[in-house]
């Protein structure tokens, strides 16, 4: 099924009025440059291909109930997100450079902007980035930019994800990277302040953070805009219903993962890198913008602009080599965060919120699991303390069909036996309750 | 049109969660909390869809009109591979699943289909290994200069520069230099091919390497192009293949077997998965075999008994430079399209895309000027005749003109050593009566620059907004409704 719509015939006729040969379209490819092997299967039937390929999603474990979150998160998708991104018009659209007949593309990205910039309280938002990892990276070298200094702070409170992820990013770059220690389940303040110094251009934090744990960075923002550095903020959107805005923290760029605003988890991607910022930075902010202009007849119309820093017009000397981005999940995420609107997101986030802390005191309830943490804030994760080792523990639950969490160690030292909860509006009462008399048959 | 947010009705509401099944939490002090909702619009659902279904009716896609935009790969993107990406065992799969223990076991259907993806690739490009995480094909270009960073780094060689081609892609240098090199312009020559005298001259010891399309932006195959990969070698340096335009080859001849290093592919091009007005795409990094330890983690393995598994020690790997194992419901898209085409259909591609693109060439001969009156491959670039400029028709006019006729200009501008460039990318997914409307669409454009350009000035008056002000744009920044 090659999708390729000439007849015999055409193709003849066609070679024909050209005056070529099949061969001959090729006949600029030197005899010895031509594929030495090119020993691939023979095509399916549509028929076929659905089939195996169902097979495949069959052997893929989804009936787990899942509490398994760590900056990836099941949420509820309404059906009209679904149905509204898969109109062709959107998703078989190209980069919206010709803007006459990219107007529904372009008015979309200038709403999620808009939409973004509301959720994080800040005041420039750019049309996307590929993940919450690629953008905190870009925010990081935005930050580097911006204040023409080469040293970050990271607590080791954000994703640990993210933070092997700009550890390989700067392997190549002069910069200098200090992580700090998170203390009680927040973000180490004392060691924080003792680096911070007039070489810093930028301090990263997350909330929630990793831990679950909500914090509030304002004191950090004060901090580090005496020393002339930025505060980076990576926060996780559903939360920002209901939790303290990065903006009125202080913070100066925003950035994190939008998965959780519509998108099906999908084994890791394509998930939605967001950015915002202060109006006065977004000469230096990475990737596409569009704005507001007019046409001839004076309607209002969108474009894409500041296209000077892109890489397509500055090349090696532009903010970002980012060219393609995630277009149709920042679209994914406008629609959703519409049809949630107002009350819905707050709802919903304040739903997940609720359901945290039920888990939290049934499963505490539970003889030898501990809070780790002494800080009660926490959103829709918080972690727990087991008697043994929390991936062994993990494992056994798995048996009982529960994705009962993630195990600490695997990032951490000395959290062997604990264990990250994760519970959004999804889950149901009588699910916590079954994972709670679960984990306490396996302990 | 009315914004989302001006059609806002204090109170309307569309999804909530419903009435929750436990208390209400008091676990969240006050000063933690957001002193006032976020301003997102209340809106029924029938609001909402009706206001995206009007957006999306302001949209040109390859599913409405024809979309021959060089350098894009434009081709039609099959609806089984949309589909399948839906499956509920693929879509509401969790990412962290096989970082639990033996949780690699509970994810085999998704591990299977990224190892073979892998050899599927190895077998079309001649690589010797790819990873899947690169999530475009920018960022499959950073992570290959990463990959020949290490690889120095690991030789000691001291090297800080890149060597492009004029007429790269923009990614290409910059992602070069986001990576930390210093980039050297090489010229192109009379026929549209690196300067292979001053690509001698360019080459030294500080070289770490090359970063190359073959075909390249003018869809020119360079029959010298194993001499490059040959002379950046004998200082050590590494040769990166940029995959944009390989729907030109494919299955014909794999950059591997012409003594590249590093190369990466747009899924989102020749492997048909759908470019999402901008994104989300994929951009898979291949290597030879001594670069295979460099390759980011994790990297799928198949084991003795045919599970597969998550490889995450390997010492002299990049690292990550995605999450987890890349764009995964793009790679699926486009792991389906390469198992309903296989090889003869795969072959296919490459000839009926050569095919088309060459007809539309000698077809608009004598009408536009060609930059390179010669055998292309995928993609043919005209400019402007010197009448059409004395009359002050540019190429952006012939674009504009032709969004009136119903077709999705080419890239114009680009490449940027072509003055006044259209650069046109059929694709082998077009008809031929596809074809011939749009070549009867540019003649008869090319008639009007000469007798009636004023017409032309004043395109497109078929779309919902006729030329927007980007000066003003740029000028009055408006990028958000706060």
């Amino acid at each position: 099924m090659p999708f390729i719509p000439h007849t015999e015939q055409q193709q003849r006729q066609m070679l024909a009025e050209i005056g070529l040969t099949m061969d001959g379209l090729f006949a600029d490819i030197p005899a010895d440059l031509k594929a030495k092997s090119f020993n691939l299967p023979p095509g399916l039937s549509e028929m076929e291909a659905r089939s195996r390929l169902a097979e495949l999603a069959g052997k893929n474990s989804i009936d787990l109930t899942l509490f398994l979150g760590g900056g990836f998160y099941d949420h509820f998708i309404p059906s009209a997100v679904y149905s509204i991104i898969s109109r062709s018009e959107f998703y078989t659209a190209y980069t919206p450079y010709q803007p006459e007949l990219s107007q529904g593309t372009l008015q979309a990205i200038y709403e999620y902007q808009s939409a973004i910039c509301r959720l994080t309280d800040m005041e420039v938002s750019n049309a996307s980035l590929y993940d919450g990892g690629t953008a905190m990276y870009e925010a990081m070298m935005m930050a580097l930019r911006i204040t023409g200094r080469n040293k970050v702070i990271i607590d080791d409170s954000v994703n640990p994800i993210y933070r092997v992820m700009i550890h390989s990013y700067t392997q190549n770059l002069q910069i200098d990277l200090e992580e700090t220690h998170c203390a009680n389940g927040l973000a180490n303040r004392d060691e924080i302040l003792d680096k911070l110094d007039d070489q810093t251009g930028a301090i990263i934090v997350q909330n929630p953070n990793f831990f679950g744990c909500i914090d509030d960075f304002t004191d950090l923002a004060k901090a580090a805009h005496a020393k002339g550095a930025l505060l980076l903020v990576s926060c996780y959107p559903i939360s920002l219903g209901i939790l303290k805005t990065p903006g009125a923290m202080g913070a100066d760029i925003v950035t994190g993962e939008g998965q959780s605003l519509g998108m099906p988890m999908s084994f890791g991607g394509p998930y939605l890198g967001f950015m915002a910022a202060r109006k006065e930075h977004v000469r230096k902010m990475p990737g596409r913008v569009v704005g507001e202009t007019t046409d001839r007849e004076g309607r209002r119309a969108f474009v894409l602009t500041l296209q000077a820093r892109e890489q397509h017009i500055r090349r090696d000397k532009a903010t970002s080599n980012i060219c393609s981005n995630e277009a149709l999940c920042a679209l994914t995420a406008l629609v959703y965060l519409s049809l949630l609107g107002k009350e819905g997101l707050k709802e919903t986030a304040q739903r997940c919120a609720d359901k945290a802390s039920y888990a939290y005191q049934r499963l505490t309830a539970i003889a030898g699991v501990e809070p780790r943490f002494k800080t009660r804030w926490f959103f829709n994760e918080f972690v727990v303390d087991l008697p043994r080792e929390a991936a062994d523990v993990i494992a056994k639950l798995i048996e009982k069909g529960f994705a009962a969490g993630f195990p600490l160690s695997r990032y951490y030292e000395g959290m062997e036996n604990s264990m990250l909860i994760c519970v959004t509006e999804k889950r149901t009462k009588q699910e916590i309750g079954m994972l709670a008399e679960a984990l306490e048959s396996v302990l | 049109m009315k914004l989302l947010f001006e059609k806002s009705v204090p109170g309307r509401c569309s999804v909530s969660p419903g009435p929750s099944d436990v208390p209400t939490s008091v676990n969240i002090k006050d000063d933690l909390l957001r002193d006032r909702s976020a301003a997102l619009p209340e809106l029924s659902e029938l609001d909402v869809v009706r206001h995206f279904t009007e957006l999306s009716r302001r949209n040109f896609g390859v599913d409405t009109n024809f979309y021959p935009l060089g350098s894009c790969t434009m081709k039609y993107n099959p609806k089984v591979a949309e589909r399948i990406a839906t499956y509920p065992g693929f879509a509401h799969l969790h990412p962290l699943l096989p970082q639990l223990r033996m949780g690699g076991m509970l994810t085999q259907g998704a591990l299977a289909i990224l190892y073979e993806m892998d050899l599927l690739l190895r077998e079309i490009t001649g690589m010797a290994g790819f990873t899947m995480q690169p999530m475009a094909g920018a960022h499959g270009e950073l992570t290959g200069m990463m990959i020949m960073a290490a690889y120095h780094r690991d030789k000691g060689n001291k090297k800080t520069v890149l060597l492009a081609p004029d007429s790269a892609h923009g990614t290409n240098p910059a992602s070069a230099a986001i990576a930390g090199y210093r980039v050297v312009s090489i010229p192109s020559g009379p026929d549209g091919l690196m300067d292979l005298a001053a690509l001698k001259q360019a080459i030294s010891d500080d070289v770490a390497g090359v970063m190359l399309t073959c075909p390249n932006t003018l869809g020119l195959f360079n029959p010298h192009i194993r001499e490059i990969c040959d002379l950046i070698h004998s200082v050590d340096g590494l040769a990166y293949y940029d995959g944009a335009n390989l729907n030109a080859i494919v299955g014909k001849a794999r950059p591997g077997d012409f003594g590249f290093d590093i190369v990466h592919l747009n899924l989102h091009k020749t492997f048909a998965t759908p470019h999402g007005g901008g994104g989300p795409g994929a951009g898979p990094v291949g290597v030879c075999d001594h670069l295979v330890p460099f390759l980011p983690v994790s990297i799928v393995v198949k084991r003795a008994d045919g599970t597969y598994a998550l490889e995450y020690d390997r010492p002299k790997s990049i690292g990550y430079v995605a999450p987890f194992y890349g764009n995964f419901g793009i790679v699926l898209r486009a792991y389906v399209y390469i198992l309903l085409l296989g090889k003869d259909g795969l072959a296919r591609v490459a000839e009926n895309a050569v095919l088309n693109a060459n007809y539309v060439r000698c077809k608009l001969r004598g009408h536009y000027a060609a930059a390179f009156d010669k055998l292309c491959k995928h993609e043919c670039v005209f400019s402007t005749t010197d009448e059409m400029a004395a009359n002050g028709v540019h190429a952006i006019d012939i674009a504009k003109a032709l969004i009136d006729r119903g077709f999705h200009p080419p890239t114009v501008y680009f490449p940027t050593i072509v003055k006044e460039a259209m650069m046109i990318e059929p694709t082998e997914t077009e008809s031929k009566e596809t074809l011939d409307a749009f070549i009867a669409a540019m003649i008869e454009i090319a008639g009007l620059a000469q007798k009636d350009p004023e017409t032309l000035k004043a395109a497109p008056v078929t779309t919902p907004v006729s030329r927007p002000n980007e000066t003003a744009a740029a000028k009055n920044l408006n990028i958000a409704l706060l």
